[in-house]
């Protein structure tokens, strides 16, 4: 190793924070899209090996009894101005990975939950999954061409939707549109995690 | 993994095998970081530069420090050399540890009712 002083290439800078905002619902709802229309960047895949912590079930002593499952990830970038950098997840669409997004979503400010009024049902498990969790969520119905509009109002009492969780329409292609849902959902989280008022 | 295929010895060199076996190689058998936590979204960047002869390190070890002149999220090192989160995790926590990289890992759960960050990020999305 020569010269490792010498090698410095910056002075240490301080990095930002990075802060996680999950997109969930169903197989095909658009949630790649939403994520592709708000990202600085080409969204990208990851893999990551997700645990199934295996609640309600035995441990046997010596015996493991955690079940790992491989999904993949599509996220997208935000940087917002030095200090933040919104990392936004897809979460898995299928159903059955639902009770794996623990690690996902561990320290997510918030998520938006995608629907199609087409498959109302798609989302139950992600509605379900946040509200027990308490993770701060918003309903961001997405405007499919040709897909019958729905009063908001029908939507929320479909998903049995607390009146205090924002339910908002987008076209998760436009990104002004996608602004304007993650901007509802940093609002909402705000109002659930600050104790204090905002001040004016 | 496939039931209708023969697990027959040949099988090892198939494509199948690379992805699994080339990960496992790179960390030696590791699967936890020396050092560090490496979330997701944990970002690094390279505080020094890293030579081909550098002891210790292997082909990937100095792509990453390549990569991160800037600052990268463990899931964008991942997804850049296509490799499992798991497997960049450990890479990471080698040159975290050799001092070739900066780490910064996101706020817990806990520390979430800091208006000022919130402030700052519904600035930053309303100016997008």
């Amino acid at each position: 190793m020569d010269s490792a002083r010498s090698d410095r290439v910056k002075a240490p800078k301080k990095l930002p924070t990075a802060i996680k905002l999950l997109v969930a619902g169903g197989f095909g709802v658009g949630k790649t899209t939403l994520v592709g229309a708000v990202s600085e960047i080409r969204p990208l895949r990851t893999e990551e090996v997700l645990t199934d912590l295996s609640v309600g079930v035995d441990d046997v002593a010596g015996v493991e009894a955690k079940n790992t499952t491989t999904v993949a990830m599509d996220f997208g970038r935000i940087s917002v101005g030095e200090e933040y950098v919104l990392y936004l997840f897809g979460t898995p669409g299928q159903e059955r990975f639902w009770f794996m997004w623990d690690e996902l979503a561990a320290g997510a400010l918030g998520a938006v939950i995608l629907a199609d009024t087409r498959r109302l049902a798609d989302c139950f498990p992600a509605v379900d999954y946040f509200e027990r969790r308490k993770t701060p969520f918003v309903v961001a119905v997405n405007c499919f061409d040709g897909a019958r509009t729905y009063d908001l109002d029908e939507v929320r009492l479909a998903l049995g939707l607390n009146p205090a969780i924002p339910i908002v329409l987008c076209d998760a292609r436009r990104r002004e549109s996608g602004k304007e849902v993650l901007i509802t959902l940093v609002q909402h989280s705000m109002e659930r995690n600050s104790k204090r008022p905002t001040p004016a | 993994m496939n039931p209708y295929e023969e697990p027959i010895e040949e099988k090892w060199h198939d494509e199948q095998a690379g992805p699994i076996v080339r990960p496992y190689v790179m960390t030696r058998g590791r699967t936890e970081p020396v050092r560090g936590d490496f979330n997701l979204i944990s970002l690094a960047v390279s505080v020094r530069s890293a030579g081909a002869m550098e002891v210790g390190l292997n082909p990937e070890h100095l792509a990453i420090v390549r990569l991160c002149q800037d600052p990268l999220s463990v899931a964008e090192v991942a997804a850049h050399l296509d490799l499992p989160a798991g497997t960049v995790r450990v890479l990471l926590g080698d040159l975290l540890d050799k001092g070739f990289i900066d780490v910064q890992d996101p706020q817990p759960e806990v520390d979430m009712h800091d208006l000022r960050m919130y402030e700052a990020v519904l600035n930053g999305l309303r100016a997008l």
